[in-house]
Formats: C-alpha cells, structure tokens, sequence
C-alpha cells in the first residue's frame, strides 16, 4: 500500500469562519442531475438516518442498511441521558466558544479543534430541528425548553427527554428517514449486514452485503458509500452496548485500506449496574445524570463491605468523589470518576457480589436528594431508571443506595477521517460513532448524540455533495468484476466459519475469553507487560478461534451463530490492534491511564511534547505489523493545560 | 435450576411449526434471553440448530424481543419486555411455553422471529412531521405548555414491539397506529397534518391487521404502558379532520 500524507484538510482562518467558509468553498450539484447520483448509507442509527433523510430530501439516490429488523431498533435508541447545546437557554454564560473549550478540555486535549469548534457550532441547530420533528424534549412550566448540566459540565446545556433522550431522536430521525422512503428517494433494507468494501483501485464503489434472512450475499454499487455503523465497545464482550453492536464494517473497511485511528481510546462508564454472573450478558448503564443528585460512596473500612449499606454510620462512609474533588465532587467527568472507583474497589473496600474473588461496586446514594427534595421529584426525574435498577437487580433504590461499576461504553477511536468526514479511501466515509472525529481520548457525557446528529444532518450533506459535485455518476456495468471479487471474497470467508477443522467451541465462549483478556489488558488501566502478554494470548486464542469455532445450521438461511461468529473474528483482529496502540502511546491522557504515566495522586500524565497526534493505522498485510501514521494535532486558539477538577 | 420449556421451532415462513421441549439449567438471577443464550449454547455444542429469536439492546428499549410466554405477550411480569423479565419471577412454573408472535401481518420468518416490517410502512404512510433539514426555526420561538408535551412523550415511548397485536383477538395495530398519532398531533408543530389518523389507520388495514372493537387486551401487555384512551384521543383527532 501507498505511502501518503495525512492531511486533514481542516480550513485555514478564524475559527469561527471555517466552517462557514468551507461550505461555500464546497460544490453543490443541481438538484436536476442529484438523482444521477446513488450513495449508499450504512447503518441508520442517529448519524445513518439523518444522513439518509437529509441526503434523500436533496434528491440522491440513498440506499440503507440495518442489522435490525427496522432502522427503529438501531444502538442510539438506547441513549439515557441527553444531548448537548450550546443554546446558553439558562443565561449560565454558555457558549458556542464554551462549549467547544469544554469538548477538547474533555478530550484531554487530543481532537482537532477545527472539528470541535463545528460540532459545537452546529449543536444549535439540532435542537431545532428535532423540535420541529416533533421530539418531546422536557419544558419547565413556563413552556420552555428545560436544561440539565450533565456529566462534567458547569453550565446547564443538556436536552432531555426524561430517561429516553436516545429514542426520541432517534425516533425523530427514523420518521425523517421513512417519509423518504416513502417519497422514494430512500431504499431500505433491514436484517441485511454489510460483509465488505468494493474497490475500484483506490475508491469505494460500493459494498457486500449477506442478507440475514436469505443468507443471499449481493453486490451493491454506488457513487460513495457512508459507514455510520456505531462503535465497537463489545471488543471487550461485556458492554453497556446492545448485543448486535459490531466492529465489522469499519473493520472491512481498515482491511481495504481505510486507517484506523486511536482504537485504545475506549470509554469506561462509571455508573453502571455491577455484573451479578459469570454468564450475564451485558451490562446495563443507569444514566450520569444520576451523578446530578446520588452521591457515591464506599465503607472507609473493609471490614464494613459486608454490611448492609443501611448498617454503616454515616461516619463510616467514605464520599469519596467529593473527598478527593471537592469542586466537582460527584460530577467529575467519566474516565476520573470510573478510575476512582476501581482504585476503591482494588483497595478491598468494594460491596455487592463477588467477581473472580472481589466485590465490584460502590454505592450511589439517593437518600439525601430525597429527604430534600422529596420523592415525587425524584421519581419525575428518575422513576424509569429506579425501575429499570429493580427489575434487574430486585433491589429497591428509593429504600436502599444503588450499586454501580464502571463498564465499557463508548469508543472514541475509529476510522480516521478528515474534516469532510472522508475516510482515507477515496469516497469512503464515516458518521457517528463509527469516525473517530470530535471527542479525542474522552467524550463528554451528552455528546455522542450531538456528534451523530451534527455528521448527519448537517455535515455529510454538504461534503458528500462536495464530493459528488467532482465526479461523474458512475456506470455500474463497468464494476461487475469487482462486485463480483468482492462477493467471492465474503463467500469464502463465511465458508471458513463454517468448517472449522476442530468445531467444537461456541463463538459467545470465544467472546467472552477475549473479553477478559481486553478488560484486563486493555480497560481502566494499562501497563506494557499486561498489554504485550495479552497480544499474545490475543493471537493464541484468535488462532485457536478459527480452528474451532463451532456453527450449526445452514450459511444460505437466517443463521444467528453465524452472524455472531463473523463479528467475533472482527473483533479479535481489532483487539490486538487496539493493545498495540495502547502500547504505542507512553503517556496516560483521557481514557487511557498507562500505569506508568500516572502522578503520585493517580492522575493522568499527558506528554504534550511527544504524543499529541492522531494515530491513525494502516493495515499492512499482516494483522500483527500495521504501518503508524501521526496526525499531530495543533492548538491555536485554546493552550492545553493540565485537566484539573480537584 | 432446571427449567423446563417447550419452544415454538418453525423452519421457514411456509414450513409447519411445532412445539419441541427442553430442559436448562439457568440461574434465578439470569434474564429471560440469557437462559435462552445457555440453551442454544448446549444446543450448538450438541450439534444441533438453535433457537432463533430476536433481541439487541435488552435494556427494554429497542422494540426488538418478543416472545409469547406461556401465553402472554412478554410474560408474565408487567409492564416490561421480553428481554427485562427474570427467571427468579418463574421459578414457580412447572413449565415454560414459548412462542412467537403470531398474527397475519407478522408473518414468521424462522422459529421465534417474526417480520414486523408491516410496522415500519404504517410510519411511512405518514408518522412523520415534515420538515426539511436545516429549515426549522429556532426551538424556544415555539413554547409548549409542559402538560401537552408530557402527553406527547406518554404516547411516543412506544417501542413498536407488537405485543398490542400477539395480544389482540383480531391483530389489530390501533393502540400502535394511535401512539405514534397521539405523539405527534398532540404537539402544535404536528396538527398541520389533519390526515394522519386517516392514513395510518388505512395503511394498517392495507397491511393485514385487524381492527379494533375494545378488547382492551392491547393495554394490558404494552410494555410502555401505553393506555386505551390514547385510541379515544386518536378517534377525536380523526372525527376533527372529518
Ligand atoms: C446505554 C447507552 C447510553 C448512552 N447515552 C448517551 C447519552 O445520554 N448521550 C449521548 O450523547 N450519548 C449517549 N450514548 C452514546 C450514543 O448513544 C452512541 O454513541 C450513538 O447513539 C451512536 O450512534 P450511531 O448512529 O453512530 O450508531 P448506532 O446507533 O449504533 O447505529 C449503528 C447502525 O449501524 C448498523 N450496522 C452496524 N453494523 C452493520 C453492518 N455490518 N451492516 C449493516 N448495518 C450495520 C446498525 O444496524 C445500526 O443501524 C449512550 C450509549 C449507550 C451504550
Ligand atoms: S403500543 Fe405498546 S405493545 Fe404496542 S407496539 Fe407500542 S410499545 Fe409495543
Ligand atoms: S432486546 Fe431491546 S427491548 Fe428487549
């Protein structure tokens, strides 16, 4: 593969003009000749079906594609907490500027501030829009938009749709999407997986696809294609993601060329309900918000970690955000409040079941909000999550503190793209979740949402159309032989599933094996031996994977196993890729806490001089050996500081 | 423990289905789905096809799972999904019967999974307010007493699972067809489109679902708690564009 140049192509000027600029920089194609132009859209969670209704209202032709059985179910519905704006509503002093110092001081420093100050820029917008969509966000009596300051923010710029913010937009963005459908300028197919890229030379003309229910593997080819697939938390098995959630796309993508960028950046949520079992599922999150009015705390003393909470005096009690934070306190942001808690719970004093020989979780305390601002208040803001804790748990969090541990939940790392959104593969794109774009090595809580929604509605539209308004529509028949490679490439690779010489281990028990080893390795903390051991127990176990993975049922029908091992095989390439940028980046910043770079006080130690890039991944040819590429990242309108919340 | 079941297996939409029993061991303290995902482990180990079935979030909030369980849409545990409910709330059952949902318009497409596509037409038949990107004016310009949007939010957590239509004697979508209309003609920036119940419901009709005479069976398994007086709401947003 190429040598190139990582070029950003992030405008030049006042920061404030760029993105402005840019668009009128951009070509448009008149709307006579858009229809000429087919772009297919994978994924239609909050970035895919914004785009597609967006990209479908301006005329293309827009070509969908979900796992689910409806584009309804996509990972976004389940978004709890809210979405950012900088609307400034409660007169607190925010700000378009605010907002975008918050989101790369958040990042520990590590995005591009062009991108940044456009999200931030464009936050606004969205919250018009889903308004006009008919989103119910929540409204004080006065009639107006009410706000919530959420997750390490001092201004209050969250929007909210009582615990179900994810739904309402997506919901939002999925009725946008389906009234295109109906105006036929979208087609779109469910229950069909994305399988592989389709390359003309160095461009994406299009995609494989396995339809799940006919096993019917099918060539489509398209003038650009848009990856906006989520991300890939479930790397790690154990995730607060739905279980469908999957590396592939991107992962086919990489392997065609497309650079990887930061894959070690992964988000650990603090508040989530610890797991109770060996073959529990997944993990389920209760939203940051609670971190509003629950306090945290642990026993000060070990011999207390199995008491009932209700025993220990209040004297006993260890507030330790607060302690060890007193101006944030419970509101520091995700990586500081999750380390935090693994640190208590290293120490012996964790409570709750016991996982591998120790108690994993601290309480989160809502006895005080209540005395103070009574249960019906409590409940308006937090019934459905107290419900969803007691379905799961049958515990009940109004009469006894909730129990919570940190658990993989976002992934700032994907594919690299450039200010357009491009991937580095000619026509090749990614939204959402999926891109690696806007939250550097730590996401703001509120953010993700914003971000999809940004991408989709508001930026792929104009730099797709700048892309298209360069070429001309292509002539499908001139690309069967290389639809037609492309879908002999997948075909085999599901042959291969699906004779393993030595069938005989379940894809899930697979799964959960790398899982541990990634948690272990790969999760709150890192450190050089852990990680350089788990590359090799990686490629020992990946190896073992396709000697035994056992599937039965047909390939050519709806086959579950099947769709789960292909997405394990994925996620086993990626994760030693994921280690290895971890080793690769000797500082700790965000997210990733290299236990050599820690102060004294457990803090992240950034190392500005050295590590402020973009590592971006080039798959070489051998998964063990990817090339390293450095987008150094410059700061000319905020100076990175160290982040300090104490 | 040992749980005893007898599961809904059925090759292909046009294939006969039938009841197969088997035995788990599962914890008390496992979900629903998670028993299931330890017999299908045992079942791929022994050579054997699962059973195919359908979830993705199991957070009760993605719409995807859906099972009849002995006999009742989601089972037994109310007001929750497929995917929410515990095993600790059956260990008293001597047996476990498990089955799809079954109605005209969800037709099955292997064992347990259903096609709900039918659903995703209704919407596009006109659940939508139309506005077009970039072109909405700015959110605080259009105040909304909080009671009407909380009203709205009541109807638009509906997860579009279908429990209503497993439930209903004559598999009608109309407790579905009202949330999305009581969602968003409730809300000033949808009461432009006078048409939408008439359309919804005809799109309902078009796609094989029955209609509704008060069976009120529908609200009884609606995860969401979507209430019967949200179909009287509909009927009045219906009479008024009449
Ligand atoms: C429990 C939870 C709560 C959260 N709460 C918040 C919050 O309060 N605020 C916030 O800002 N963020 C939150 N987030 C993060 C946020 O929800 C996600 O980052 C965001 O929704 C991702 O949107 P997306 O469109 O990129 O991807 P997704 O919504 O994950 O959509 C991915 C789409 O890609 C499709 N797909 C994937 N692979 C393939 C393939 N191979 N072929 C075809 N289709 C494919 C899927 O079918 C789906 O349609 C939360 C996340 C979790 C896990
Ligand atoms: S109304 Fe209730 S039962 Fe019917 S689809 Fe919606 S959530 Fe499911
Ligand atoms: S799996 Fe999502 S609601 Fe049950």
């Amino acid at each position: 593969m190429s040598e190139f140049e990582l070029d950003s192509h992030a405008p030049k000027g006042p920061l404030q003009d760029r993105w402005k600029q840019h668009k009128f920089n951009s070509r448009v194609v008149s709307p006579a000749n858009r229809k000429k132009y087919t772009v297919i859209v994978v994924g239609t969670g909050l970035a895919g079906a914004s785009a597609a209704a967006s990209l479908g209202e301006m005329g293309y032709k827009v070509k969908t594609f979900c796992f689910q059985d409806s584009p309804r179910r996509a990972h976004s519905i389940a978004a709890q907490g809210g979405i950012n704006a900088a609307k400034n509503y409660q007169n607190d002093g925010d700000s378009v500027w605010r907002l975008f110092y918050d989101t790369i001081k958040g990042g520990d420093f590590r995005a591009r501030e062009s991108n940044v100050f456009r999200l931030a820029e464009l936050s606004t917008s969205i919250i018009d829009q889903a308004v006009a969509q008919g989103v119910p966000f929540a409204r004080e009596y006065s009639g107006y938009l009410a706000n919530r300051s959420f997750g390490g923010a001092q201004v209050s710029r969250t929007f909210y749709a009582r615990g179900q913010t994810g739904q309402q937009l997506l919901l939002g963005a999925y009725q946008a999407m389906s009234r295109q459908i109906a105006a036929g300028s979208v087609t779109h197919r469910s229950r069909c997986e994305m399988q592989d890229l389709i390359m003309d030379g160095d461009r994406a003309i299009g995609i494989v696809t396995r339809d799940l229910v006919t096993g019917e593997l099918e060539s489509h080819l398209a003038d650009c294609v848009v990856l906006c697939t989520g991300g890939y938390s479930n790397a790690f098995y154990l995730s607060t993601n739905a279980k469908g959630c999957n590396a592939s796309a991107i992962w086919r993508a990489h392997k065609k060329g497309a650079l990887f960028a930061n894959p070690c950046f992964t988000q650990i949520h603090p508040t989530c309900i610890p797991q109770q079992g060996e073959l529990q599922s997944k993990l389920t999150l209760m939203s940051e918000s609670l971190r509003n009015d629950g306090r945290v705390w642990a026993p000060k003393n070990k011999a207390d970690a199995d008491k009932r909470p209700e025993d220990i005096a209040e004297a006993d009690r260890d507030y330790f955000l607060e302690r060890i934070y007193p101006s944030f306190g419970n509101l520091v942001p995700r990586d500081i409040a999750s380390r935090a808690v693994k640190q208590i719970c290293d120490e012996g004093r964790g409570v709750g079941a016991e996982i591998d020989g120790r108690k994993l979780g601290v309480y989160l305390d809502f006895a005080d909000a209540i005395r103070n601002q009574g249960l019906e208040a409590v409940r308006e803001k937090y019934g459905n999550l107290f419900e969803m804790y007691q379905r799961i748990t049958a515990e009940d969090p109004y009469q006894t503190p909730m129990r919570i541990y940190p658990a993989v939940h976002y992934t700032m790392g994907g594919l690299w793209v450039d200010y357009n959104l491009m991937t580095s593969i000619d026509g090749l794109f990614a939204g959402g979740e999926a891109n690696f774009s806007d939250h550097g090595a730590n996401r703001l809580g509120a953010s993700a949402l914003m971000q999809g929604l940004a991408d989709g509605y508001f930026i792929l539209p104009t730099t797709v159309s700048d892309y298209l308004a360069r070429r001309k529509p292509i002539k499908t028949e001139q690309y069967q032989s290389q639809a037609n490679a492309a879908i002999e490439e997948a075909q085999s690779r599901i042959n291969r599933l699906m004779n393993a010489p030595d069938a005989s281990v379940t894809a899930d028990d697979f799964h959960r094996q790398l899982g541990q080893i990634l948690w272990h390795a790969c999760g709150m903390a890192r450190e050089r031996d852990t990680l350089l051991s788990a590359i090799d127990k990686i490629r020992a176990l990946r190896d073992e994977f396709w000697h035994k993975v056992k599937i039965t049922g047909e390939a050519e029908q709806l086959n579950q196993t099947l769709e789960r091992a292909g997405r394990v095989a994925d996620f086993f390439e990626l994760a030693e890729l994921m280690c290895l940028d971890a080793l690769d980046r000797e500082e700790s910043c965000g997210c990733h806490a290299r236990e050599e770079h820690l102060t004294e006080d457990g803090e992240a130690r950034r190392n500005d001089m050295d590590y402020s890039y973009v590592a971006a991944w080039q798959y070489s040819g051998d998964i063990s050996k990817p090339a390293l590429f450095r987008e150094y990242l410059h700061f000319d309108f905020v100076r990175p500081s160290i982040r300090n919340y104490q | 423990m040992i749980f005893k079941l007898n599961i809904w297996r059925q090759q292909g939409p046009e294939a006969k289905g039938f009841f197969e029993a088997h035995e788990v061991d599962a914890s008390e303290d496992s979900s629903f789905l998670e028993m299931l995902d330890a017999l299908n482990e045992n079942l791929i180990l022994a050579g054997k096809d699962p059973v195919a079935f359908d979830f993705d979030c199991r957070e009760g909030i993605c719409g995807s799972c859906n099972l009849v369980i002995n006999g009742t849409p989601h089972g037994k545990h109310k007001a929750t999904t497929t995917c929410q409910q515990y095993m600790r709330d059956y260990v008293d059952d001597k047996e476990l019967w498990i089955e799809p949902w079954r109605a005209t318009a969800f037709p099955v497409i292997k064992d347990l999974i259903v096609d709900r596509s039918s659903f995703d037409r209704i919407i596009q038949s006109g659940g939508y307010i139309p506005i077009r990107t970039g072109s909405a004016c700015e959110a605080n310009t259009l105040p909304i007493e909080k009671e009407v949007a909380d009203r709205a939010f009541d109807a638009a957590t509906c997860i579009g699972c279908g429990a209503c239509v497993a439930v209903c004697p004559n598999a009608s979508a109309t407790l579905f067809v009202a949330a999305k209309v009581a969602h968003l003609s409730t809300l000033p920036q949808g009461q432009m489109d006078k048409d939408r119940p008439a359309r919804l419901l005809k799109a309902m009709e078009d796609e094989g679902f029955g209609s509704c005479s008060n069976y009120r069976e529908c609200e009884r398994v609606c995860p969401k708690e979507i209430k019967v007086t949200t179909i009287t709401k509909m009927n009045r947003f219906l009479y008024r564009s009449g």
